[in-house]
């Protein structure tokens, strides 16, 4: 088979996974070989979907002995399978390296015979483009349930991040769709990741030369929307994959309809549910960079997302008792949770309130958006001056100011200042 | 009121910076050496390296080296009169110390920081969206950046390919960056030409177009999404974006479908 052909299926096979970036690590270059790493990562191209290829995201084979329900590469699906050899796929990488097309591999595998096999096969990979071809950029590498920890350990130490899906987010569901699979043989490796990263650590602050295994951690991905779960549920989950795992990342993956087993929504008229994905997505970035806990943003009382409403926002909305927000005298951490300021905003806000005191206009000059932010804070103990508005006049105008659509925002404005704008 | 016209570059700016402060000029723009004439009063001053060094020294000495950073990092934007900005914030900085980069709300300071924050996006995007070609053994490419965000780029590129020879032409500001097995140099070149590509490289390219089209989820194509993050005026260079009859038509000539760039500070040199 071509090599054409090769990297069409496998591609497509890989698509699904959600994680794409390049972070967590920072290699300078070395003479001898090729690449670099940075921490923040980076984006080299976006795909029609407009989600970030950072990677070459392939799997080495699509030839998979299990027969997950949700999953294209099934047994029982009938798809053309192929498999790279690591040669092949260790000078794809390099050659689109070179020409600056992508930040490193992203190696991922159906299960070919048995995990073992599988891992064993990657590895092979692996070594070859670390070795022969002095590979120093970026690798993430999926660890596969069931491998033999010692060949889990080999891959991590050739790879910089280290991935175990955990696929759905219940035991249930799991149970359901993934027969072959258990939530034990998800969370052992994953376990075994978080262990080997932390005393590789340890090792390398007395060694300098200390074998680095999974430098920049591990992450996962879960599918949304296949199964009943709410978002509380998964928002909880999320949070507790952050503390007990050490994850640094989790992806959500919204269900695409690749299947039309009987226990799955069925495919016709199926929409895969992107909003909430994205609501997923806002509130994790709450539980990583904001100090929210899973608690705050959902509870028992209210497990799924406002449609209309960011959960910053919406969290905000039913806490009245926090607002308004002083931004010439709070903390960081209260900045931090007025909706519209970000973390940068309210990095910039504490810097400059050291030179003198705040206003209004010089927030909106300093970049700080004021859409959301100016119903949550005053300047020097005043609100935005000719600002009117009761808490459901609120609701509906953050509710506008969440999706962005054509006419929207004409009307937000008009019945902001009831034509009564003054400048500020 | 006075004018300053100089060469374009920083040692230039900062000869005129340093007869400002000298003579106590307030200068109403900065101009270059092809601008038209305006009825103000002109200054041309050549660039004075002496005078260059020792003001340049002078920013990190009495002020910080972050706050020299800040001006020579603000010289690379495309803000438009960019030096006026700058001019303004080294007087404050000579008189205030190194406070004046916590004012970021003063009006000056703001327009600077926002220039960065966008020459910093540039740089950022054009890390990943730079596209080589392998051109008998050269890694060739070519950049239309509107912020002069070459020398941030050079570092960069050169540590991540240590044993190539690479060259990395801006249009914009008619500057290459060549690199010789990690080491480099940036030239002013007023044209860039080159060969067609051979098989190899043109067997690669497709390969990059396939697996580009391949790792779209049907279901969720979203290309307002896709402009977003990959806004159109960086597309006219790179290889997912064009067939390779477009490549070699849009690398040596204009950029095919390129937007021209608003004027304003950007078509300078050093």
């Amino acid at each position: 088979m071509e090599i054409m052909d090769k990297l069409t299926i496998l591609a497509d096979a890989a698509k699904y996974d959600a994680a794409c970036t390049s972070s967590g690590v920072v290699r300078g270059g070395k003479a001898g070989s090729i690449g670099t790493a940075t921490n923040s990562g980076c984006c080299h191209s976006f795909s029609a979907d407009g989600r970030c290829i950072s990677l070459l995201k392939v799997l080495y084979t699509n030839h998979c002995c299990y027969d997950c329900a949700y999953c294209v590469n099934r047994r029982s699906n009938d798809v053309p399978r192929t498999a790279f050899t690591p040669r092949e796929l260790a000078e794809l990488t390099i050659q689109f390296y070179r020409r600056n097309y992508i930040e490193g591999l992203f190696l991922s595998s159906a299960v070919l015979k048995d995990p073992d096999f599988t891992t064993e096969r990657m590895i092979e990979t692996l070594r070859l483009l670390r070795t022969r071809y002095h590979f120093n950029g970026y690798i993430h590498a999926k660890a596969i349930p069931g491998a033999d920890p010692g060949l889990t350990y080999a891959l991590g130490l050739l790879a910089d991040r280290l991935s175990v899906n955990i696929e759905l987010p219940s035991e249930a569901s799991l149970r359901l769709l993934a027969p072959d699979k258990s939530k034990t043989a998800i969370l052992r490796p994953m376990a075994q990741i978080r262990d080997g990263a932390e005393q590789s650590k340890a090792e390398l602050k007395l060694y300098r030369h200390a074998p680095r295994f999974a430098p920049a951690g591990q992450s996962t991905q879960m599918i949304v929307g296949a199964t009943p779960e709410s978002d509380w549920h998964i928002l909880s989950l999320t949070e507790g994959l952050y503390k007990r795992y050490h994850l640094k990342r989790v992806f959500f993956s919204a269900y695409m309809p690749v299947s039309d087993h009987k226990a799955l929504p069925a495919p016709v008229g199926f929409e895969p549910p992107l909003l909430r994905e994205h609501r997923l997505y806002q509130a994790d970035w709450l539980l990583r960079f904001y100090g929210f806990t899973a608690q705050e943003i959902l509870d028992e009382s209210h497990p799924n997302f406002d449609p209309a409403l960011d959960p910053k926002s919406d969290w905000a909305l039913r806490h009245p008792e926090f607002f308004p927000v002083e931004v010439n005298r709070a903390d960081y951490e209260a900045i931090l949770r007025v909706p519209g300021v970000g973390v940068r905003g309210a990095k910039r806000i504490v810097t400059a309130r050291r030179y003198g005191p705040l206003s209004f206009e010089g927030l909106k000059r300093m970049g700080i958006v004021m859409k959301r932010a100016q119903y949550f804070i005053t300047c020097s103990g005043r609100m935005l001056p000719g600002l009117r508005c009761g808490p459901s006049s609120v609701y509906r105008y953050l509710a506008g100011a969440g999706q962005a659509g054509p006419g929207k925002e004409d009307w937000q404005q008009m019945s902001l200042f009831d034509g009564n704008v003054r400048p500020v | 009121m006075t004018v300053y016209r100089y060469d374009g570059t920083f040692a230039g700016f900062l000869t005129c910076v340093w007869d400002a402060l000298e003579s106590k000029v307030e200068p109403a723009a900065f101009l270059l050496p092809d601008d038209e004439a305006t009825f103000w009063e002109e200054r041309e001053l050549a660039a004075d390296e002496e005078r260059a060094r020792r003001l340049y020294a002078a920013l990190a000495r009495r002020v910080s080296p972050a706050f020299r950073a800040l001006i020579t990092r603000g010289f690379l934007t495309c803000l438009p009169q960019r030096e006026l900005a700058l001019l303004t914030l080294i007087r404050r900085g000579f008189r205030e110390g190194d406070r004046v980069r916590l004012d970021l709300s003063d009006p000056v300071m703001a327009r600077v920081e926002l220039a960065l924050t966008k020459m910093w996006t540039e740089w950022d995007h054009l890390k990943g969206f730079v596209r080589f070609s392998d051109l008998d053994g050269f890694l060739v490419g070519e950049i239309e950046p509107k912020n002069r965000v070459l020398p941030l780029l050079a570092p960069h590129f050169a540590a991540r390919y240590p044993g190539e020879r690479l060259v990395l032409y801006d249009r914009t500001h008619r500057e290459a960056f060549l690199s010789d097995r990690g080491r480099w140099k940036l030239v002013p070149a007023e044209d860039l030409r080159m060969g067609p590509a051979g098989p190899e490289e043109r067997a690669f390219r497709a390969l990059w177009r396939r697996y580009h089209e391949t790792i779209a989820i049907e279901g969720r194509i979203d290309p307002k999404g896709q402009a977003t993050h990959l806004p159109k005026r960086y597309r006219h260079v790179m290889t997912e974006f064009l067939t390779d009859e477009e490549m070699e038509k849009s690398l040596p000539g204009q950029a095919a479908g390129a937007k021209p760039l608003r004027e304003g500070g950007t078509d300078r040199k050093l």
